[in-house]
């Protein structure tokens, strides 16, 4: 059905692709798809030279005047990198690990009722919503979360505390307002909740619906399928998932500025205010009034951030790829 | 096929674009620009850069000053102290604004910068700084509370933990206190207001409050939150809350009455201008034309409050060129008038300088050239 005019093109038939132009049209493309390929790596390497050399002051340069930078930051609580950078590095990954541990389960919960509970109608309406949730940006979740949550749940922690005060976690008295850890838990959860949720939804459609049915025909319960052919088969997706929301947490800076009060220690009384602190949202508060070095010192914990970022979706990779061979 | 390949190539394209544009967004050149040489009077452009406490009082400044000199565009970039006077010690700007003196090594490198002498601080606003509190039954019925430094001192080192502790319901017999927990709020990003703030703890109550002097606050008491609007939110969020900020963010919140000698002050602009009034300057400071105050927390004088910020600003003696030479020098006659002074206090509630200090800076003033 293809032409065979070679000639100046003058009919209609003028708009059918000719053999020769689609080669190089294949060309072109393999080169742009080269380029994005490659530029995503020059990008990468690009931000962690542009650390590394901004950080350099730090690293190599006067110890005595670094220290003394830090001790400003800190108001004298600590005056070595590792000292400064360790409760930070901590408070991070806390954060990021309770939203993560809050929001997995509901994730999932929501992303199979959607796929085999709901019906139709709602799941498209319910997936629509997941997915605007997804678009809100984070200044807005920490608005509210400062505004609206931090005044509003504070009975429940206080009622948290005095109930379950004797696990060291929940240890009262309860920060009134709550601008603590566990808020901030919430606020990253419900933050993170949209793309762990739109992930999973689209794996667990995926299912091999002969599967399931297999499954069903054994006598399975609706329950016992989801366990038997859902789950397993979803299984590296949703690890996936949990590790792009994981790394959405560890690096939420406003919604963290907004609602937490800072401390740096090594602390897990999650109710109590100035406990901890994250990185990104360390950064952000110290910057405005940072001077040459202390920028340089800000930098240098963005390059941990960078590395521990990096190490958490290498070790997720590990873990899927583990799955995956299974 | 065609028009798929160029779809996806202007989606490359345009991805391509954001990503460089985001990666300009990175780039941390410092704002402000260059003044720029002008033979003829007081025109061109001129910049400055610091403190974001004196935001609101430099803009209003600037609307003054532009007014009479049409001619000359002014601009301020409030950076931070810090950044003002490292942006400053670059040539980049005509004056910075700080919430602290010059130190010695930065005189010594403003030589490079200033085309003679070195450069000299001059104070130029002052700002009351409110100890702010919400409590229910007590704020909100518009009372004061009163307190000496060393109560503050210990509410703020978590060492008085109740409202209705005995030391401060005894210096409150008019008002029956609540038995509400306090919780402390400070800032929990660096800042001249922290740093005066437990400058006075530290002079007025040497034995309650032990920290060494820092723009972070010192100790893990209470809650932390950023900037003054986020004290003044957090404190307003809860029950039993105490705090510092600038007297003109205070709004609706209850502010405590300082004791000053026999006497508990309430916070006002008077107040603080009094309890400069009645501090001294630093006649030990190295280079020439300086006006550092050393604010006297201790003050006794009358209706004196004595939690006070004094905010400066930095100019060298001579420039490089001429138009910023005559420019800084009518700015800071300016700023410092009687009509420079008034229109930051309308606009900031920040306290007029006192007499004896504007005879000091006008010295320096006429020192320059």
């Amino acid at each position: 059905m293809s032409t065979t005019s070679t000639g100046p093109s003058t009919g209609p038939t003028s708009t059918l692709t000719k053999p020769v132009s689609g080669k190089q049209v294949d060309k072109v493309f393999r080169a742009i798809a080269y380029a994005c390929g490659i530029l995503i790596l020059v990008v990468l390497g690009a931000v962690a030279l542009f650390l590394l050399f901004r950080a350099w002051p730090l690293i190599g340069g006067d110890q005595s005047a670094v220290s003394e930078t830090i001790s400003s930051f800190t108001g004298g609580k600590a005056t070595n990198f590792w000292a400064y950078v360790g409760p930070l590095l901590f408070g991070t990954v806390l954060v990021a690990a309770l939203a993560l541990a809050i929001a997995f389960f509901v994730a999932i919960g929501i992303a199979l009722f959607i796929s085999h509970y709901a019906p139709k109608k709602l799941a498209a309406a319910l997936s629509y919503v997941v997915d605007l949730l997804a678009a809100i940006p984070s200044v807005i979740y920490g608005l509210w979360g400062g505004l609206v949550l931090v005044p509003a749940i504070y009975p429940f922690w206080n009622w948290v505390a005095t109930y379950l005060g004797w696990i060291p976690i929940f240890a009262g008295p309860a920060a009134n307002p709550s601008r603590t850890v566990a808020t901030v838990a919430v606020v990253l959860a419900i933050m993170i909740l949209p793309i762990i949720t739109s992930i999973t939804r689209d794996i667990f459609l995926q299912t091999p619906r002969l599967q399931e049915e297999a499954a069903l025909a054994l006598g399975a319960t609706k329950w016992e399928m989801v366990k038997l052919a859902v789950l397993p088969f979803g299984k590296s997706g949703v690890i996936s998932a949990s590790m792009l929301g994981l790394g959405r947490a560890l690096g939420e800076t406003m919604a963290v500025l907004m609602i937490l009060s800072p401390g740096l220690k090594y602390s897990f009384r999650l109710l109590q205010a100035s406990q901890d602190q994250t990185i990104a949202a360390n950064i952000a508060a110290q910057y405005p009034e940072a001077n040459e070095l202390g920028v340089s010192v800000l930098i240098g914990t963005g390059l941990v951030l960078f590395v521990i970022t990096f190490l958490v979706n290498f070790l997720a990779r590990k873990i899927t790829e583990k799955k995956a061979v299974k | 096929m065609n028009k798929h390949v160029i779809v996806r190539t202007a989606a490359a394209a345009s991805a391509i674009a954001l990503l460089t544009s985001l990666a300009a967004c990175g780039d941390n050149i410092p704002a402000g620009t260059a003044a720029t040489a002008n033979a003829d009077g007081l025109s061109g452009n001129f910049a400055g850069a610091g403190a974001s406490s004196q935001q609101s009082a430099t803009e209003a400044w600037i609307a003054g000053f532009t007014a009479s000199n049409t001619k000359a565009k002014i601009s301020y970039n409030p950076s931070g102290s810090g950044a003002g006077v490292t942006t400053f010690l670059t040539g980049a700007t005509a004056w910075a604004a700080s919430d602290k003196a010059l130190s010695d090594s930065e005189v010594e490198q403003s030589k490079d910068v200033c085309a003679s002498g070195t450069a000299f601080d001059v104070p130029v606003y002052i700002a009351p700084i409110a100890v702010v509190f919400n409590l229910n039954g007590v704020s909100d019925a518009g009372k004061h509370v009163n307190m000496d430094a060393a109560t503050i001192a210990k509410i703020f080192d978590g060492k008085i933990t109740k409202w209705n502790d005995p030391s401060i319901q005894e210096q409150n017999p008019d008002i029956t206190l609540p038995d509400t927990a306090i919780t402390v709020v400070h800032r929990s990003d660096k800042s001249g207001t922290t740093q005066n703030f437990v400058e006075y703890l530290k002079a007025a109550a040497p034995d309650d409050w032990t920290y060494d002097l820092s723009e972070n606050w010192p100790n893990e008491v209470g809650q932390g939150a950023k900037g003054t609007s986020g004290v003044i939110s957090t404190i307003s969020q809860a029950d039993g809350t105490i705090g510092y900020a600038d007297f003109s963010q205070v709004g609706e919140l209850g502010t405590v009455s300082v004791k000053v000698g026999d006497e508990y002050v309430d916070i006002s602009t008077q107040a603080a201008s009094n309890a400069i009034a009645d501090s001294t300057i630093d006649e030990n400071v190295t280079g020439d034309n300086r006006v550092v105050v050393d604010v006297n927390h201790t003050t006794t004088a009358d209706n004196a409050y004595p939690i006070v910020m004094v905010s400066y600003d930095i100019v060298c003696p001579v420039y490089q060129d001429s138009a910023t030479t005559e420019f800084a020098r009518d700015w800071l006659t300016y700023v410092v008038s009687t009509a420079g002074q008034s229109v930051a206090s309308s606009a900031t509630g920040s306290a007029p300088l006192p007499n004896n200090i504007v005879d000091r800076i006008n010295e320096s003033i006429a020192a320059m050239g």
